[in-house]
């Protein structure tokens, strides 16, 4: 399963809640605001990647926000043509927003 | 039409946005067209079950009466979030429907098992 | 190939959303996947909305959908009830109410069936909230 989750975890329940019940074979996409998740030494990037079988933030969004070169090691980046191959590569997409 | 088994997931509280009448809405929708439906209300959503909501106090129609149409369009299918009632002081027999109350482990399988999950 | 059916909840005064699904959209055509159908539901409604102004320099998001499902033949389908509530009008609902008519051409006023026909076809489904 894919999860995307768009708001910043320092605002909003939608990444603490996600990450409550993903299951450790999904796969976490981050955009617009809940790209700040990414942030390299932050809590929620250590909780993401021990989370979920991989995490990716969509790259224009890290970008536009000054984050292109803040993205935690463990944490991949992809454009919308690989945003769309993460939906075709997972039966069910569920947003968190 | 294709039957899919639909889980819809309501997080928001009633009153404050459109989302949990709209994500009513939705359901009573799909259950119209027999597709199989299934709801879960996580996090700050199980308050909309509560019984004691007096929504006419903000000139609101009762979502608490309107969530009471789902078993009339055979949705039975009704899971609550163990934790958010645990945080929030609430339980089992606070709330308004027949719903089981499930923990983390058991939603997340139940996650798994649907074609479409559809948040709100 | 992959089928797809897309559901916008943003509306673009208010949110990146619309934005986000539009590009998303793009992406997805352009890796010769098909868009069965796209279902404006909730603020995502302001999507079809032709009377909005966007600043200068930035084309009007109604006109954006329009086009894309215009050259792409994808049908955009937006939530009657939800419309009704947030001002968003055909012809026929104009002339019901007596009002002005501002939704887009391209897009069309219909019921949530619609949502769930397309989701029944779709091989993907996913929800671009706000």
């Amino acid at each position: 399963m894919l999860h995307t989750i768009n708001k910043s975890p320092y605002a909003d329940a939608s990444l603490d809640e996600c990450l409550r019940v993903c299951d450790g074979d999904d796969v976490i996409l981050l955009i617009e605001d809940a790209v700040y998740a990414a942030l390299t030494g932050s809590v929620w990037s250590a909780r993401l990647t021990t989370s979920a079988k991989a995490v990716y933030v969509l790259r224009p969004d890290a970008a536009a926000r000054g984050m292109a070169n803040r993205i935690a090691a463990n944490i991949g980046t992809v454009d919308y043509v690989g945003f769309v191959q993460l939906c075709c590569d997972n039966l069910a997409i569920q947003s968190w927003y | 039409m294709n039957t899919k088994r639909y889980l819809i997931v309501c997080r928001r509280p009633p009153y404050g946005e459109s989302y949990a009448r709209e994500a009513l809405d939705v359901a009573l929708a799909a259950a119209a067209f027999e597709q199989s439906v299934a709801l879960l209300f996580l996090g700050d959503g199980v308050a909309q079950l509560l019984t004691t909501q007096e929504s006419a106090a903000i000139d609101e129609k009762s979502l608490e009466k309107q969530l009471g149409a789902l078993p009339l369009y055979d949705v039975n299918e009704i899971y609550v979030d163990a934790a958010a009632l645990r945080e929030r002081g609430f339980t089992a027999s606070d709330l308004s429907l027949p719903a089981r109350v499930l923990e983390y482990e058991t939603i997340t399988a139940l996650l798994q098992r649907a074609d479409i999950v559809l948040n709100f | 190939m992959t089928t797809f059916a897309l559901m916008v909840l943003g509306a673009p005064t208010s949110s990146q959303t619309p934005h986000t699904a539009l590009a998303f959209a793009r992406a997805a055509v352009q890796a010769g996947h098909r868009i069965v159908r796209i279902f404006f539901f909730h603020d995502g409604v302001q999507c079809g909305n032709q009377l909005l102004i966007p600043p200068a320099g930035q084309q009007p998001m109604s006109a954006q959908w329009s086009e894309f499902a215009q050259r792409n033949q994808i049908d955009l389908v937006v939530c009657v009830a939800s419309a009704l509530k947030r001002g968003v009008l055909d012809h026929s609902e104009a002339q019901r109410y007596d009002k002005a008519a501002n939704l887009q051409s391209g897009f069309d006023l219909s019921g949530l069936g619609q949502w769930i026909e397309a989701c029944a076809l779709a091989d993907r489904v996913v929800t671009f909230g706000a």
